[in-house]
């Protein structure tokens, strides 16, 4: 399993109800379900990647989350994830909002497009950036509105979304973000992963 | 065939029965066929419920048709629902006619056949008499209950009345609630049978009028792109058309060959009333409105099905399902799988089905297995 979802199954606590947007083939949802007693759910809109958790015995529902968030009553789960899924989003401020009217607590993770190396492509390349976690090409990228993780905390500070932690992601290695190593932070993390409520 | 009737295996309730019409009935069958061997720990029981035409023989030649079964496809031994591992019931409904208690039994009291004067029963009367068949059974709690179409309408209205009788459910490609096109549909079946001059002459078959009820909800079960991919324009003599109103295209030879096939094993009156209770059924207003309110009870895992060109029960029914099991927060999955094959998709060999159906009823196994390990 890779670290951000170790680093993320670290942050929820056991035996608690979650909800994973974007679940994917269910490697975390099934990590926190047997490793932590959770109980957990799942949305995605690709068929075959549901088709996968339904086989592993994940309760996984098929749809988007620009269109199906709506059914899960307020407060329902004590977790909602929504992984490196943000910057794919037609209006990404509604999913936010419609993850912490569902969720007590709310973990988002985001590529941070702060990232040095990010940042060097485009300043000596002259084009769009395509990294080993952005693979992308500018035209078939599935990411429509890509941050830094200043503009997230930013982001957060302006609709009143508190943030009980801010942790990034470096070449594997994980570290807590705070005000004073923010600007460092957002130059060599790959990733930023935020506990919000 | 009455012989053989006779010979399928039968419980008889003898308890009065109330049913939703109001009407008390007793000592009447439940025909019923199982398949596979009960378990010691009597957790490997899964109740199939048939849709609109089926029977109780969900699987292997059909005893009285001589047919196969309407869901080999999907169970048998090494099939999705593996028979070699879990024991399979199946019952006819409570106004079918393949055994179960319907309008073509004879009424005790005038020694004449029910037909019309058969009450009229619902969903909830026919899962109902089949609780008493799981009883009779010895089985406590099932491992999972599942069916499309009119089964699925059963494996819903069952989670509602018994909310801890199985581990898992699994309602295929259907609704909570019949909607006004589907009552539509049926209503034109049931007048194709009813204008039928020998429809009231008892013991008179063919039906013509079944016939073509069944032709034109053969339809329905298929889509646009099916048809048109498998018959087109295609024409039964090869050439020219005969001008003339004989079967001149394919597709009018398959629809007349299934609507003659049809009536040869089912009951006209049988139609009505099935096809009655479908109508009848809406899950919402038995709960007053609030769909959720019929699953707020259940432990059950669900697993909804639909398919990608069901025009008759489509995805955005079957999604009302997983809203209401969601806000009430229920244990559900639910996907869409892509066939060209319409509604009948539940019942053909469609892979990516059958492989979400085999290994989700295989893991419930696993899961409750170990529970009990524990």
């Amino acid at each position: 399993m890779k670290k951000e979802f170790k680093v993320i199954a670290q942050i929820i606590q056991n035996n608690k109800k979650v909800l994973d947007v974007g679940c994917g083939d269910g490697t975390l949802m099934q990590y926190l379900q047997i490793n932590q007693k959770n109980n957990v759910r799942g949305l995605e809109p690709k068929k075959d990647l549901v088709q996968q958790c339904i086989s592993k015995g994940l309760s996984v529902i098929e749809g988007d989350a620009e269109k199906e968030l709506f059914q899960f009553p307020k407060k329902s789960f004590d977790y909602v994830i929504l992984s490196q899924t943000l910057q794919a989003f037609l209006y990404p401020d509604e999913v936010l909002n419609q993850l912490l009217r569902i969720g007590k607590q709310t973990i988002v993770s985001i590529p941070n497009f702060g990232y040095w190396k990010i940042r060097l492509h485009l300043l000596f390349k002259g084009t769009m950036p395509v990294t080993k976690n952005l693979p992308d090409q500018w035209y078939n990228t599935p990411n429509l509105h890509m941050c830094t993780i200043k503009d997230f905390v930013n982001f957060c500070n302006k609709k009143n979304i508190k943030i009980d932690k801010s942790m990034c992601l470096t070449n594997e290695r994980i570290s807590e973000i705070t005000k004073g190593n923010m600007r460092y932070k957002n130059i060599f993390s790959q990733l930023g992963i935020f506990l919000i409520q | 065939m009455n012989n053989d009737v006779q010979n399928i295996k039968k419980l008889i309730i003898n308890e009065p029965f109330k049913l939703d019409c109001g009407k008390i009935i007793k000592d009447f069958p439940i025909a019923y066929e199982t398949y596979g061997n009960l378990n010691k720990k009597k957790n490997n029981a899964i109740l199939v419920f048939h849709a609109l035409t089926g029977d109780q023989f969900v699987t292997n030649i059909n005893p009285i048709t001589k047919r196969e079964g309407w869901w080999t496809t999907a169970v048998g031994p090494g099939k999705a629902i593996d028979t070699n591992k879990f024991f399979v019931i199946c019952a006819n409904v409570l106004g079918g006619c393949m055994g179960s208690f319907g309008p073509k039994e004879i009424n005790p009291e005038n020694n004449k056949i029910f037909g019309t004067s058969f009450p009229v029963i619902t969903i909830k009367d026919i899962v109902k008499a089949q609780k008493y068949l799981i009883d009779n059974l010895g089985i406590k709690k099932l491992l999972a209950i599942a069916g499309g179409s009119m089964g699925g309408m059963q494996v819903l209205q069952f989670i509602s009345l018994y909310p801890d009788i199985a581990h898992a459910a699994i309602p295929i490609a259907c609704s909570a609630s019949h909607s006004a096109q589907n009552i539509a549909l049926n209503e034109l079946g049931r007048q194709a049978i009813m204008a039928d001059p020998n429809w009231k002459k008892e013991n008179v078959t063919p039906n013509k009028g079944l016939a073509v009820a069944r032709m034109a909800a053969h339809i329905t079960y298929l889509s646009k792109k099916g048809l048109q991919e498998k018959f087109g324009r295609k024409l039964q003599d090869e050439g020219s058309l005969k001008f003339s109103f004989d079967a001149d295209f394919q597709i009018e030879s398959y629809l007349r060959y299934q609507g003659a096939n049809f009536v040869d094993r089912f009951d006209a009156n049988s139609y009505l009333y099935i096809t009655r209770a479908m109508d009848y059924f809406d899950l919402e207003k038995q709960f007053n409105g609030n769909l959720s309110l019929a699953f707020k009870d259940t432990k059950s895992k669900f697993c909804v099905i639909s398919f990608s060109s069901d025009w008759l029960y489509p995805t955005v029914e079957n999604k009302e399902i997983v809203i209401a099991l969601n806000a009430c927060g229920a244990n559900v999955g639910f996907v869409e799988i892509n066939s060209d094959r319409g509604h009948d998709s539940f019942l053909l060999n469609v892979p990516k089905f059958l492989k979400t159906l085999n290994e989700f009823i295989n893991t419930t196994y696993n899961e409750v297995n170990n529970e009990k390990r524990i």
